[in-house]
């Protein structure tokens, strides 16, 4: 099966079909479920406080649906309308933002106490049209992500990166924008269920993890 | 979208990243909607101290409410009584009023960001970006 990385921009990738069939795939609702809860515990937010979260790249809400399970608020931004449509008429609890990651993160200083993203940030690495710098989009993103957070705030995003210089551009723009931390790879023996998370902390943190 | 987002949205173009006239933007014709919320006290006050008050009062006024206090209610607890009611207020302003429709506008570039079905559009055109 080819990635959907390379056959189009998520815009036209996931149109309104493609939208319909990923969300009410049983199989890709479970899988993005596993991530969302394996995204929070290696936030490791404190217990019993509330917490205010950016879900990047939030797609129909199958994570943000979590997120609220969990007694979250959160804001999801994605690029696709059909999308973001399914998440209307799924009623989700959190804001959606139409808007591209590669054009930064539109929220004031110190707005959320923490970030995720589930299955999208490779997209920053295509080139879709001649004058994309995926270079440029990747710093541009990081830059506004860290600014959005809290000081000591995380950002844990699971990604499918299509080979080590991709996983090394992003965390090369991640170290650029000052944020500290690395990479974690679960079942890294498996083929099928190998899994990379970006777990990231902006500027220092008063707490331990 | 909700109020609160309001207090939180700013201009997305670069040359707007440091200018203080990028937020907050300005709301235009927009269509409200009251919607029921789940209550949950303790979220407002923790989200209390990162509220920008002028940025709410300037924004209410944008959208016809002109009868906000002109400073902010502080230190609110959800186990006090008295804070009680600011609390729910601050629940229906801040959560439960959703911007259907409208027009956010820069200050600074005067960019217009349009709200449909609640989701404000944030694409830029590629001489923005
Ligand atoms: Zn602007």
């Amino acid at each position: 099966m080819s990635r959907p990385e390379e056959l189009a921009p998520p815009e036209v990738f996931y149109n309104d079909s493609e939208s319909f069939k990923y969300t009410s795939s049983t199989r890709v609702q479970h899988i993005q479920a596993k991530m969302t809860l394996r995204a929070l515990e290696l936030l490791n937010l404190e217990k019993d406080q509330p917490h205010f979260l950016l879900d990047l790249g939030c797609g129909s809400g199958l994570s943000g649906e979590i997120l609220s399970e969990e007694g979250y608020n959160w804001i999801g931004m994605d690029i696709s309308p059909s999308m973001l449509a399914t998440g209307l008429d799924r009623d989700v609890e959190g804001d959606l933002f139409l808007s591209d990651l590669g054009n930064g993160v539109p929220f004031r200083a110190g707005t959320f106490d923490a970030a995720i993203s589930i299955s999208a940030i490779q997209w920053l690495c295509n080139a879709d049209t001649a004058n994309v710098d995926p270079k440029k989009r990747l710093l541009t993103f990081f830059n506004t992500l860290y600014s959005s957070l809290r000081r000591g705030g995380k950002f844990v995003a699971q990604f499918y990166p299509m080979n080590d210089k991709q996983t090394e551009s992003i965390l090369g723009a991640a170290k650029v924008a000052g944020f500290g931390g690395g990479l974690i790879i679960d079942d890294p023996e498996s083929k099928r269920h190998k899994k990379y998370y970006l777990v990231l902390t902006a500027g220092s943190s008063e707490r331990s993890v | 979208m909700k109020f609160i987002t309001t207090n939180f949205v700013k201009c997305a173009i670069k040359g707007c990243q440091s200018s203080t006239e990028a937020f907050p933007l300005k709301y235009e014709d927009c269509q409200l909607a009251q919607e029921e919320q789940e209550y949950n006290p303790e979220f407002i006050a923790h989200m209390l101290e990162r509220l920008n008050w002028p940025a709410i009062i300037q924004v209410a006024k944008d959208l016809g409410n002109e009868s906000l206090p002109p400073t902010k209610p502080e230190s609110l607890d959800p186990i006090m009584e008295d804070d009680q009611a600011v609390l729910r207020d601050l629940h229906t302003l801040l959560l439960e009023t959703q911007i259907v429709e409208g027009r956010m506008i820069c200050r600074n570039c005067e960019h217009v960001y349009h709200i449909k079905n609640s989701i404000p559009n944030f694409l830029l055109p590629p001489h923005l970006c």
